[in-house]
C-alpha cells in the first residue's frame, strides 16, 4: 500500500478481477525428457483469498505443478495463469506479487541471514532499494530472525534456515504465497509460530499456496486442498467438503463389547470391528439414538458412544486407497 | 477490474535495478572464499618470480636463459616484473581462475538451490547471464590487475625502477613504461573474454558447479596443447589461446597491432558465440535444481 504512482502498463495487467482464481491450470501437462509423465492434465483452480492444501505423496508431481506455475519449468502441454496472466510468459509481471519457498530454502552460506535477503531482494527488478534495509528488517522480524541475523547462514539450523526463506518470501506485500513444506525442520513451536503466521497472511488478504505432506497441518490452516496423486488430481474443493466426503466412524466403549457387536450388527451397523471394549462401525441410516436405545434395552452397559468425525486424512486414504507417505 | 486494485499493484521499475542487481552480482563473487583464494594466489605468483630472480642474480650474474618473455631484463628494471609476470600467468593461471568464477556462475547457484530464487525474485534469465558475464569480465581485469600491482610492487621493492628498452631497442621514459604496462594489463584482461564465454556457457549445461568449473578448465589445457601440434596449424588461429601472447607487441616501438587486433576479433567472436548458446540454453532451461 501507499505506493500510489502513475500506473505502468506492464504491472497494471496484474489485477484480481472479482471472483478470478489466482492460480488457474487448464490441462497442465509435463512430460520430461526421460518420457517420464510428472504432470498429467491438471485442472486446479485456486480461489482468490483461499489457503489452499495442496496435497499428496512424494513423487506425485507437486514439485513440478509449483515449478510451472513459477515458471522455472515450460509445460508440455496445457495453460497455467497465475494472478490472470499466462506463466511461464508474464513472469517479470507476475513474480513481484508472489512470494515463494521452493522445495526448502537455498541459501549462500558464506553470507549473513541479512545480507542473503538483501542479495534476493537486488534481484527483484520491482524492490525499491531505498527501503531494502528496513523491509529486510521487518520479514526478519516476522519471522523472529531478529537476533540471529548477523550470523553466517551456514550456521544456521535446518530451522533458522527455513525461518529465513520464509523471510525471502515476505519482502514485499505479496499477492500470493506459495509455500512448499514450510514447517519443515521446525519444532513444535516453530510449527505453531509458522500457522499462526500464515493465518495472519491470510486475513490481510493474501492467497496462501501450500503443500504440505503434514495433513493435520492442511486441516488446521487450510481453507480448500487439492490432493495429486501420480500426475493428476484427484479432487479439489472447500476442507469441509472434502472431509465430509468421508464418513465418519461410530465408536462405542462398553465392557460388554460382544454383546455390543452383536446389537450393532443387528441395527444396520456396517463393519463392525471390535478392539478391547471399543466397538467401532459405520453409522447406519437410521437415527443413532434408536440404536443407543437398542445397545441399552439389550443389557449392554455403554461407557461412551460417539460419532467420529472423519479426517482429511481419512478422505485422502479413502481417495488413494493409499497411506499418505507410500511415493507414487 | 476496479481501479484501487490496479494502482494497488503497481511497482514500479527504476531503470537503474540492473546495476543493482550488478553491484549485488559483484559483492557476492568477491565476497567468497573461493574468489579471494584465487586472487591470493595469483598475487603470490610475481611474488615467487621476484624472489626467485633476486636469489638467482644475487652474485651479479644475469638470470639464465629460458623462462617466461622479459625474464632477463627483471634486474635491470623492476617494471619488467609487471611483463614476466603476466606472461607468466596468461597460460594457466588466469585463465584457470577465470574458468573456475565462469563455470561456478550458473552451475554453482543451481548446485546451491538459489538459482531457483533469483529466478522466481525474478531477476529474468537473460538478464542474469548477462549481470553473470559482466560479473566475470570484471573479474577477469580484477584478477590481471592482482597480478599487475602485485608485479609492480615487488618489482620496486626488489629491483631498480627507471627508463626502460622496448623490444625495438628504444628507450621510453618509466612513465610511459607504466602506461604500456597498463595497456598489457587491458589487453591480457581482454584475452580472457573467451573462456569466460566458454566457461559461462558451459556453466548453463550443468548443475554442478565442481562440473563445469573442471570442464572448462579441461578445455583450456585441451586447446593448450592442441595449440602446439604443428599438424592443426589450419585450426589454430581460431584457438582462444593462440594469440595470447600477442601483447608483448605492446612493448615494441612503434606498437605492432596486427595479432593484437586479431586477438581481440578472435575474443569476440567467442563472446559472441559461447554468449549466444549460453543465452540459447539458458533462457529455455528447465530449472529442476
Amino acid at each position: 500500500m501507499g505506493e500510489l504512482s502513475a500506473a505502468e502498463p506492464e504491472h497494471s495487467e496484474v489485477r484480481a478481477e472479482a471472483g478470478e482464481p489466482v492460480i488457474a491450470t487448464r490441462a497442465l501437462t509435463k512430460r520430461y525428457r526421460g518420457g517420464q509423465l510428472a504432470v498429467d492434465g491438471l485442472d486446479l483452480t485456486v480461489p482468490a483469498g483461499s489457503v489452499f492444501g495442496f496435497l499428496g505423496p512424494n513423487g506425485s508431481g507437486k514439485t513440478t505443478t509449483i515449478r510451472m506455475l513459477m515458471g522455472l519449468i515450460e509445460p508440455t502441454a496445457g495453460t497455467a495463469r497465475v494472478l490472470g496472466q499466462p506463466m511461464p510468459r508474464a513472469t517479470r509481471a507476475v513474480l513481484p506479487h508472489v512470494g515463494a519457498l521452493i522445495e526448502g530454502p537455498a541459501l549462500y552460506g558464506f553470507l549473513s541471514g541479512r545480507d542473503n535477503l538483501i542479495r534476493y531482494d537486488s534481484a527483484d527488478p520491482a524492490a525499491d532499494p531505498r527501503t531494502r534495509k528496513a523491509r529486510v528488517a521487518a520479514a526478519l522480524d516476522r519471522v523472529g530472525l531478529t537476533a540471529a541475523a548477523g550470523k553466517k547462514a551456514k550456521a544456521y539450523s535446518l530451522g533458522m534456515k527455513q525461518r529465513l526463506g520464509l523471510a525471502a518470501a515476505l519482502l514485499q506485500p505479496r499477492r500470493l504465497l506459495v509455500l512448499d513444506e514450510p514447517t519443515n525442520g521446525l519444532d513444535p513451536q516453530g510449527m505453531r509460530e509458522i500457522r499462526t503466521l500464515i493465518r495472519e497472511l491470510a486475513s490481510d488478504g493474501t492467497t496462501v499456496f501450500l503443500s504440505s505432506h503434514l495433513l493435520d497441518e492442511i486441516e488446521q490452516v487450510c481453507t480448500h486442498a487439492a490432493v495429486m496423486t501420480q500426475g493428476r488430481l484427484i479432487t479439489q474443493g472447500p476442507v469441509a467438503e472434502l472431509s465430509a466426503g468421508a464418513r465418519g466412524r461410530l465408536v462405542v466403549t462398553t465392557p460388554d463389547p460382544a454383546e455390543a457387536a452383536r446389537v450393532l450388527k443387528e441395527q444396520g451397523v456396517g463393519d463392525v470391528v471390535v478392539t478391547d471394549d471399543r466397538v467401532t462401525g459405520e453409522p447406519p441410516e437410521s437415527d443413532l439414538a434408536d440404536v443407543n436405545t437398542a445397545l441399552v434395552t439389550a443389557g449392554v452397559r455403554v461407557r461412551g458412544f460417539t460419532v467420529e468425525r472423519a479426517s482429511l486424512e481419512d478422505a485422502f486414504v479413502a481417495l488413494t486407497g493409499e497411506g499418505f507417505d507410500v511415493a507414487g | 477490474m476496479s481501479r484501487a486494485e490496479v494502482v494497488e499493484s503497481v511497482r514500479p521499475v527504476s531503470p537503474l535495478w540492473t546495476f543493482g542487481l550488478l553491484r549485488s552480482e559483484l559483492t557476492t563473487t568477491f565476497r567468497r572464499w573461493r574468489t579471494l583464494a584465487l586472487l591470493a594466489v595469483l598475487a603470490a605468483v610475481p611474488v615467487l618470480v621476484g624472489i626467485a630472480v633476486k636469489m638467482e642474480t644475487s652474485d651479479g650474474s644475469s638470470p639464465g636463459g629460458g623462462g617466461p618473455a622479459f625474464i632477463s631484463q627483471i634486474t635491470n628494471n623492476g617494471l619488467f616484473l609487471v611483463f614476466t609476470a603476466l606472461a607468466a600467468t596468461l597460460p594457466f593461471f588466469l585463465p584457470m581462475a577465470i574458468g573456475v568464477v565462469a563455470g561456478d556462475a550458473i552451475a554453482g547457484e543451481a548446485n546451491a538451490g538459489t538459482l531457483r530464487y533469483l529466478l522466481v525474485a525474478p531477476a529474468g534469465r537473460s538478464r542474469l547471464l548477462l549481470t553473470k558475464y559482466a560479473t566475470v569480465v570484471i573479474f577477469c581485469l580484477a584478477a590481471t590487475l592482482v597480478v599487475a600491482v602485485s608485479a609492480l610492487t615487488v618489482g620496486a621493492l626488489l629491483f631498480p625502477l627507471g627508463d626502460l628498452t622496448t623490444i625495438s631497442g628504444t628507450q621510453i621514459s618509466f612513465a610511459e613504461g607504466l602506461g604500456r604496462a597498463l595497456l598489457i594489463a587491458l589487453a591480457v584482461a581482454a584475452s580472457l573474454i573467451g573462456v569466460a564465454a566458454l566457461g559461462l556457457f558451459v556453466s548453463t549445461l550443468t548443475g554442478s558447479g565442481i562440473a563445469a568449473m573442471a570442464t572448462t578448465v579441461g578445455l583450456l589445457i585441451t586447446v593448450q596443447i592442441l595449440d602446439q601440434i604443428p599438424q592443426l596449424h589450419a585450426l589454430q588461429p581460431y584457438f582462444f589461446s593462440h594469440y595470447w601472447l600477442s601483447f608483448a607487441d605492446l612493448m615494441r616501438e612503434p606498437v605492432y597491432w596486427d595479432d593484437l587486433t586479431k586477438n581481440l576479433g578472435l575474443q569476440a567472436l567467442y563472446a559472441v558465440v559461447f554468449g549466444s548458446a549460453a543465452w540459447a540454453r539458458f533462457t529455455t532451461k528447465d530449472i529442476t535444481a
